[in-house]
């Protein structure tokens, strides 16, 4: 492997893909280096896919791509031991020629796509991992040193796609490591049951499908939230809380995770299913502070590896995706005009990310990690109180409705205090806005 | 609530690995006190690979690690531990992830 390539991309997930597949696309010669055996066996999602994001890339990929189930019904749960209050949003209206969400398997998603990068016209190489990247002497990247005999393959440009963890990009120096409170750590299992036994407990009919984002005390105190997401024939359910709570609290994940299982509101919706897989995976929630040097002389970063998570709508994979072609389209760019691929022409990458969903939704949300981070009553405290009100107003018990609404009252002030009610209303505010 | 007493071994019975036998991914550096970062591994790693006897050292076994980072993370600034990728085609193969 003495070739000399376009374009060499590091790892096969969303956004190494959609980079791959659009530089080999526009004709350009592209190397993907992927560690697993086949694409998606070293990947773990929830996993939801934007349409969105993807149909930018391959506008048919429905044609073909292995979908379980497209969203109509959005469940938002707060959590207590004993149940739940929360919001639901369905619509017959997600029911579209051309749905907006869907739920996949990634194992079987990233090598469909892997497998469209390769019709491209790309050379993909699996069971290789990259080691480190190559400089000439002048300190742009030219190449990458893998785990293999005569491994050193070279490029005009080098793009890491290398997932959360980014050890090319951190162990060259480019970036800083991921710190403990800026990723979670998500574990999660899939549970197989019949088709039709998910679709009669889920109230949903073939190819409909559910996701439930749960909080409260199942996080028993941590910053992190719950989710369960209905597959054709299996539920993908899973927890993730941020590293820094987990060093901190000393709890178990896959206790943590047996724990949601046996909560009153979840155990009856798995109850009967075989579990055939357990994973976990860290997921960047540091956001837009979080984000490193997206790009130098020779070298860009996408997906995961830059941090692209909107942690407040649990979105990654489209900022990954959208990442990957906007730092392909740069390359595409670049060389048509005949430019070098230094740091000067592909500052253009972060221009587009700025003007894109990617960067303007990170910078919307930028301080909404440090707020949920210093502020843990958002998972234990509001919770527990908004269900208790609940259970408060509901229960029939002779005791007069205005008397009830100062129970309520009271319980939100001696949890709170009135100034502390107003900062956080404050903070949150700000947070979001 | 009941309160779940699954093992994590249970768990990882379900997964597919391909085991680099004699070549651990991960190794702790020899040490006779662990920071409270490597310590707290024992409870957090959650494929419970790293494991502890009494106030003796932290030991790592990663036959079942799910690759996730949290070990590599957590102790990059205390440097007990050395952290590498399988090579190419070995360690966990997810069938659904």
């Amino acid at each position: 492997m003495t070739e000399h390539f376009d374009a060499i991309v590091v790892g096969a997930g969303p956004s190494g893909n959609a980079a791959a597949y659009c530089l080999a696309k526009a004709g350009l010669s592209v190397l993907q280096i992927e560690r697993g055996e086949y694409a998606g066996s070293k990947n773990v999602q929830g996993a939801i896919l934007y349409a969105d994001a993807l149909e930018r890339i391959i506008p048919d990929f429905r044609e073909d791509a292995p979908l379980e189930r497209h969203i109509v019904e959005q469940r938002f749960w707060m959590l207590d031991d004993q149940g739940h209050m929360g919001g639901h949003y369905r619509s017959d209206s997600f029911n579209e020629e051309k749905p907006n969400r869907y739920t996949i398997i990634r194992a079987q998603f990233d090598r469909w796509f892997s497998a469209k990068v390769r019709e491209a016209g790309a050379l993909v190489v699996y069971e290789t991992t990259v080691t480190s990247l190559i400089r000439d002497n002048h300190g742009k990247v030219c190449g990458v040193r893998t785990d293999r005999e005569d491994g050193d393959v070279y490029a005009d440009v080098v793009i890491m796609a290398d997932g959360v963890n980014a050890l090319v990009a951190s162990r060259s120096g480019l970036k800083t490591e991921v710190r403990p409170e800026h990723v979670a750590l998500a574990v999660k299992e899939m549970h197989f049951l019949p088709e039709d036994v998910i679709q009669s407990r889920f109230n949903i009919g073939e190819e409909e499908g559910v996701v439930i984002e749960a909080m409260g005390s199942v996080s028993v105190g941590m910053v992190g939230t719950a989710f369960l997401y209905t597959n054709r024939e299996s539920i993908a359910v899973g927890i993730g809380c941020l590293v820094s709570d987990f060093a901190e609290a000393q709890v178990r994940p896959s206790f943590l995770l047996d724990r949601f299982k046996a909560h009153p509101s979840i155990r009856p919706l798995l109850a009967g299913s075989e579990v055939k897989e357990y994973a976990a995976h860290l997921i960047p929630e540091g956001g837009l502070k979080a984000v490193p040097q997206l790009y130098g002389d020779g070298w860009m970063i996408v997906g995961d590896a830059a941090q692209f998570v909107n942690a407040a709508h649990r979105e990654g994979s489209n900022l990954a995706m959208t990442s990957g072609r906007l730092a392909a389209e740069t390359v595409i760019e670049a060389k048509t005009r005949n430019q070098p691929l230094t740091a000067r022409t592909l500052a253009a990458y972060k221009a587009a990310l700025e003007k894109s969903f990617v960067l303007k939704d990170l910078h919307k949300y930028r301080r909404l990690p440090d707020v949920l981070h210093g502020n843990k009553h958002f998972f234990t405290e509001y919770p527990r109180l908004f269900s208790q009100a609940a259970q408060t107003m509901l229960r029939v018990d002779g005791v007069d409705k205005r008397t009830k609404e100062k129970q309520v009252r009271k319980a939100f002030q001696a949890s709170r205090r009135v100034t502390g009610l107003i900062g956080d209303v404050f903070n949150i505010a700000r947070a979001w806005r | 609530m009941q309160t779940p007493t699954g093992k994590v071994e249970e768990k990882l019975y379900q997964n597919r690995y391909l085991v680099d036998e004699g070549r651990p991914h991960i190794r702790v550096v020899p040490h006779t006190q662990p920071s409270e970062r490597l310590a707290a591994l024992v409870k957090i790693c959650p494929a419970g690979c790293y494991s502890r006897s009494e106030a003796g050292p932290v030991e790592v076994a990663p036959d079942g690690c799910l690759e996730c980072g949290t070990c590599r993370i957590l102790c990059a600034g205390t440097g007990e531990i050395e952290w590498n990728y399988p090579r190419g085609g070995y360690g966990i193969l997810f069938k659904f992830g």
